[in-house]
């Protein structure tokens, strides 16, 4: 008896855990890409996706799909069009008054219920408010393997192999999912670069109902309260970005780092510090644990480069650094350093700029 | 009411230093903290303790350190602290952690039934957002994330309306008792632990639950057993080559500095300078 309770010396892998994919797993091929959408309009992190799907599908030598969930008059018919434009072979298509505006339960149902029909053996999402809401829910419900905020995407072997940082950013690491499917990964907006659009690729349209009525549905949408678009900050998706750090010493002088962003045209950013000290709002937070950026031009005033701001910027164009410290980490990251207090380089930088950009102007105009 | 909020204890990320030669975490010397995104979720348990009465308690999974982390809990005002605690937990990914997190709370539920779920929005360690959500769909409880505020709770109707934080706005969502809620950060300010809670908290007695207490049925589904991910290598991000351009202040006027930086940045970057130049002047 004890011979038959030992497990098969092949199966058992790592820490005797299980690492050989099932024989009813094996049939699960192809990318899918969550579209991700709301009021008219598909959310940039789901095209930046597409184009990393679409190299996951070329090793793998299988199809891109992407899911769209929806109403019935939100035009999930041109955003199909899209997703073909930006690399998908076809789209997987839920219409339903109950999908209109994201909520939670409707959403995992769809998505899990696809899933388990059509078989993918990768899923990758945004990992935005809605993408990680919904990332957990479907894992949890289908029971695989979910990996968030990744940086890198590879296949090894036939396994997605998703690269993340973790600890804050000071490592990163490989993360596989062996004995399951679909691999699930989350990645944050800006991370990936927007694919090529070809406007002559098309794909076809596969639809299933959802099976569910308002009435099951026990959450409701009472309104949707847009941010209004004078206080709206798009600081991952900005061009130039000032930021600073504690290294401003009072929250007085964060108001330079504004002055700054003012002459350039530029979005304000912050460290965690910051804005844990209440200096700015969380929203601006630069990092690990706020957002990922990647504009052409990134300041960092007064930040000394922990690791976990350092991976949320280190993707910008051009990094100019200014600290007192010369052997800062930020400086390792910089293409421009500026060794000195930031309180007196930056109200020197904004006056050099306003002076040198103010002489341009009047050329060009 | 009842409420339950999850609370992990973690590393101070903005003191963590890796070794530069074996690419390790060092350690030793890194404070362990409440995850900060945590004490947003037991302020907003604690606000509704206070309006309505009933309990909160706080429920964390670690090791037995962990136990201060929920003493710290308990000086703010929890009713009382479990530490789900158990060599077979180790190891543990979301999916894994979620498993156990959702047998405890079905356990606390048994002595007094749980309204109310609580979390942060996420960890600070692993980022990932998605204990939560794992936990609310094994408890097949209501899940609402990034809440920002809680406009309304109803015990009778056992109705409950918040406000969410969504990409380009706020939705307005209403739903039903039991409900898992991740609470977004800097929507409340933690109180001061008063010197009563604080006296309380250093006697108190954490409960200490391993695997059996805890109400766990397959033991396939913790650890790391119970983890379909598996880290398959772990290493430091690789330095740039490429150094700065730098310039120090104490060697010449800020005025020089900056100008001198403005022209290197613009002659190497004439790109950027003209797209500033045209934005601007629209």
């Amino acid at each position: 008896m004890s011979e038959a309770a030992k497990p098969a010396p092949k199966a058992a892998g790592r820490a005797g855990r299980n690492t050989e994919l099932p024989e009813h797993l094996k049939s699960y091929k192809g990318v899918w890409v969550f579209i991700e959408h709301d009021r008219g309009q598909v959310n940039p992190v789901s095209w930046e996706l597409m184009g990393e799907a679409r190299k996951l599908a070329d090793t793998l030598k299988v199809d891109v799909a992407g899911v769209l969930l929806g109403g019935p008059d939100e035009p999930l018919d041109a955003f199909a069009k899209e997703a073909y434009a930006y690399g998908a072979d076809r789209c997987y298509l839920m219409r339903d008054p109950v999908l209109k505006g994201y909520r939670n339960e409707p959403f995992t149902k769809g998505l899990t219920d696809l899933v388990n029909t059509h078989q993918p053996e990768i899923m990758l999402l945004g990992a935005s408010a809605m993408g990680r809401d919904l990332a957990g829910s479907v894992a949890t419900t289908l029971g695989t393997g979910l990996t968030a905020d990744c940086t890198e995407l590879n296949i090894d072997g036939r396994a997605l192999a998703a690269t993340r940082p973790t600890f804050g950013g000071s490592l990163l690491c490989t993360i596989m999912t062996l004995a399951y499917r679909p691999q699930m990964a989350t990645v944050r907006p800006r991370v990936m670069s927007l694919p090529r659009r070809d406007d002559s690729r098309s794909g076809d349209i596969v639809e299933m109902p959802l099976g569910m009525i308002e009435t099951d549905v026990v959450t409701k949408l009472l309104e949707f309260i847009p941010d209004a678009s004078r206080n709206t900050v798009n600081l991952a998706y900005a061009d130039v970005i000032v930021s600073g750090g504690k290294g401003l010493k009072k929250a007085e002088n964060f108001q330079l780092v504004w002055e700054l962003a003012r002459v350039l045209g530029a979005e304000v950013g912050a460290t965690r510090a910051v804005v844990q000290a209440g200096w700015a709002d969380a929203e601006r937070q630069v990092g690990q644990t706020g957002k990922t950026v990647r504009p052409k031009l990134y300041i960092a005033a007064g930040i000394s480069g922990a690791i976990q701001h350092r991976v949320g910027m280190e993707g910008s164009d051009v990094i100019i650094a200014i600290n007192t410290d010369p052997n800062a980490p930020i400086f390792d990251v910089a293409h421009f350093g500026i060794v000195g207090n930031a309180m007196q380089v930056l109200p020197s930088l904004t006056q050099a700029m306003r002076t040198h950009l103010d002489k341009r102007i009047r050329k060009t105009a | 009411m009842h409420i339950v909020v999850c609370i992990k204890q973690v590393p101070d990320s903005a003191q963590i230093r890796v070794h530069p030669v074996t690419n390790t975490i060092m350690r030793q010397g890194v404070p362990a903290i409440v995850n900060p995104y945590d004490l947003f979720a037991l302020e907003e348990a604690l606000r509704l303790k206070d309006r309505f009465g009933g309990r909160v308690t706080a429920l964390c999974m670690g090791p037995p350190q962990a136990e201060e982390s929920l003493r710290k809990c308990v000086s703010f005002g929890a009713t009382d602290a479990i530490l789900v605690t158990d060599r077979a937990f180790a190891g543990a990914d979301t999916l894994a952690t979620s498993y156990a997190l959702a047998a405890a709370i079905r356990k606390i539920g048994a002595e007094q039934a749980v309204d109310l779920v609580f979390t942060g929005k996420q960890t600070i360690d692993g980022d990932t957002a998605q204990v939560g959500p794992g936990v609310a769909k094994r408890l097949g409880m209501n899940l609402l994330t990034y809440v920002s505020r809680i406009d309304a709770v109803d015990l009778d109707t056992r109705r409950l309306t918040v406000e969410r934080r969504a990409e380009g706005g706020v939705q307005r969502l209403d739903t039903t008792l039991p409900a898992l809620i991740t609470m977004l950060e800097g929507t409340n300010e933690m109180r001061f632990a008063s010197l009563d809670d604080m006296l309380r908290a250093g006697r108190f007695h954490v409960r200490k639950w391993n695997k059996e207490d805890a109400g766990i049925e397959d033991l396939g589904k913790i650890g790391l057993k119970g983890s379909p991910t598996i880290v398959s290598k772990v290493f430091g991000p690789t330095p740039r080559s490429e150094k700065a351009d730098m310039q120090i202040v104490a060697d010449t006027s800020v005025q020089d500095v900056t100008i001198n930086l403005i022209q290197k940045l613009f002659t190497k970057h004439p790109l950027l300078e003209e797209q500033l130049v045209e934005r601007l002047s629209a």
